[in-house]
């Protein structure tokens, strides 16, 4: 079967789950690469040795310059032409307004969040925020489009080389509607998120965005633990995207997380639950993280955490 | 401007779902308010209420979505639409897009408004299937709008920040937890939103065939996943940071 893998590229190359999405795609069959945008001829040859075959490309400023549009159309254009059976998305925000579009075209199923690719047409997928492992059976036309969780597969350099396909699809005026004028890029700071042994998250029961700061000074009092938020406060601009843990966010699987005013929203819950040992600070008994907790504090996080850095400080001596 | 916000009724929006023997989710009783989409619905009224203009706010679901459609009139929407059939028991997303760009359509818009992403099934390309069936530009994650002269002006949040984007209007947008603060419905607000039109449609209703709704996806198994057990839940006292201390040096990371 032809395996489609839609890349997404920085200026340093494909990303990171573009290359885990084609260990995939070659393990299904035979695995291609769709890259659209500045850098789409350069990445081919990662792409290429990450598994694909094929990559088609085109470095047009088109992909980047009009959100979704251009991308659906000509993804829709080349399925036509080529026929994969299967397209791969990684779940980023502008992959997945790609496949939402794309769906529509080609009255295609569609499936979010899949763990596991686990046959020509059946996806494994969770609900629940990770509670019930869901195993589905994809129908209907092809090719059948499935988002991707992050980190589920493992990127692997297997040494290929790509043959480079130039895209030359006309990008109608109808998809040049929604312009990107201007960009305003947050550098993040301190250490990996995923890499951490110790994640301290905090959430809207920090109640104040002043009291964000309690996150670092928690995560300085443990020594080299890395900050992260719930979706809720980075969107209220209380801190950057960078750290944001979940659904749209980053997956976590640190030895300890700790989740401070952290509700336990399912698209939170999906990012961390690998996590070996959780701790949480709510003043919500009835919090859904406490389901998750394998220590939980019931109180307010303005009180415990303070208490819990002059703590570490005196154990630190 | 005439905003059509779409609304999603959850059954518990942080709970465990439900599903039934055939391995669908049961959605009976009555639903909430998705709590993502009362930024969308916020958002829809304060842009109407600027520009002038109605809202009307839709739903697809059961019976019992109704208290969704309710909620956001409650909190100040003109008028509302249930979309609900028993064709549509177990609709996917590709189903879901066409009933709701359907009565979208049907209802009349300048614009489409609409939370990321559903608290209970989290897939968040609902909003950008209906902006391609109802072959209008979009843009998601929008965590500022503002209309002027046909054309919207949005940040939308990004991976490493956010980007301006501009639009003109007809557009679907998908708002965030970031760019409002949802009013509450008063009890003014409840008690008027019973006399408003809240109008019941079947697919029929909306000129789909029932072809165009059926599922293109079928769950084969389901297994729950053995969930951590022995976890200690405590109130917070005077020896809360030394537990916790203690935790993290079990642990071996202090």
């Amino acid at each position: 079967m032809k395996v489609w893998v839609l890349a997404e590229l920085t200026p340093n190359g494909p990303t990171q789950a573009t290359l885990e999405l084609l260990s995939k795609a070659r393990q299904l069959g035979d695995a291609e690469a769709v890259a659209l945008g500045p850098g789409a001829t350069s990445a081919a040859a990662e792409l290429g040795t990450h598994g694909a075959a094929t990559v088609f490309a085109s470095d047009d400023a088109v992909y980047a310059d009009y959100l979704a549009q251009p991308a659906a159309h000509a993804l829709g254009v080349l399925a036509a032409a080529h026929s994969p059976d299967l397209i791969l998305f990684p779940s980023t925000y502008g992959a997945r307004d790609v496949a939402g579009r794309l769906q529509a075209k080609l009255g295609s199923t569609l499936m979010a969040n899949a763990l596991d690719i686990t046959g020509p047409d059946t996806v494994r997928t969770e609900i629940g925020g990770g509670t019930l492992l869901i195993d589905v059976v994809l129908e209907g036309p092809t090719p059948r489009l499935v988002i991707v969780s992050p980190k589920v597969f493992v990127a692997e350099a297997v040494g290929g080389t790509a043959q480079v396909v130039p895209v030359d699809v006309e990008i109608p005026d109808g998809c040049r509607r929604a312009l990107r004028t201007e960009r305003h890029d947050e550098p993040s700071v301190g250490p990996k998120l995923e890499e951490a042994k110790v994640v301290v998250s905090g959430g809207r029961g920090l109640q104040d965005p002043a009291n964000v700061s309690l996150l670092q000074q928690l995560a300085d009092a443990i020594g080299g633990a890395a900050v992260g938020a719930t979706r809720a406060i980075v969107d209220a601009g209380w801190i950057s995207y960078s750290h944001q843990v979940g659904q749209t966010g980053k997956t976590v699987k640190p030895d300890v997380y700790i989740a401070i005013g952290v509700s336990g929203a399912l698209q939170h819950l999906v990012g961390m639950k690998g996590s070996k040992f959780v701790i949480a600070i709510n003043k919500d008994a009835d919090a859904p993280i406490f389901r998750v907790a394998d220590l939980g504090v019931v109180g307010d996080a303005l009180v415990v955490v303070p208490a819990l850095i002059s703590e570490l400080a005196k154990r630190r001596g | 401007m005439n905003v059509v916000v779409l609304v999603k009724s959850v059954v518990d929006p942080s709970g465990q779902p439900r599903l039934g023997p055939d391995f669908l989710m049961d959605r009976s009783g009555d639903g909430t308010l998705d709590p993502g989409d009362e930024f969308a619905v916020e958002a829809a009224l304060q842009l109407a209420a600027d520009a002038g203009g109605t809202v009307t706010a839709i739903s697809m679901g059961p019976e019992g979505a109704a208290a969704a459609v309710r909620r956001a009139l409650a909190m100040g929407a003109d008028a509302g639409v249930l979309v609900s059939d028993p064709l549509l028991r177990g609709a996917d997303t590709l189903a879901t897009a066409r009933v709701l760009a359907a009565a979208a359509a049907q209802a009349g818009f300048d614009l489409v408004l609409a939370g990321v992403e559903s608290a209970d099934g989290y897939t968040g390309t609902l909003p950008m299937a209906l902006a391609e069936l109802l072959d209008v530009p979009s843009a998601t994650f929008a965590r500022k709008i503002e209309v002027t002269n046909g054309l919207a002006r949005i940040e939308r949040q990004t991976e490493t920040g956010y980007d301006v984007v501009e639009c003109p209007l007809p557009a679907v947008i998908t708002v965030t937890a970031g760019a409002t603060e949802p009013r509450y419905p008063t009890l003014k607000g409840i008690m008027s939103a019973k006399a408003k039109p809240l109008e019941q449609r079947s697919v029929a209703d909306l000129g789909l065939e029932p072809s165009a709704v059926a599922p293109t996806q079928r769950v084969s198994a389901v297994t729950p996943v053995t969930t951590k057990s022995g976890g200690t839940v405590i109130e917070a006292g005077d020896d809360t940071a030394a537990r916790i201390a203690d935790a993290l040096a079990e642990a071996k990371v202090i």
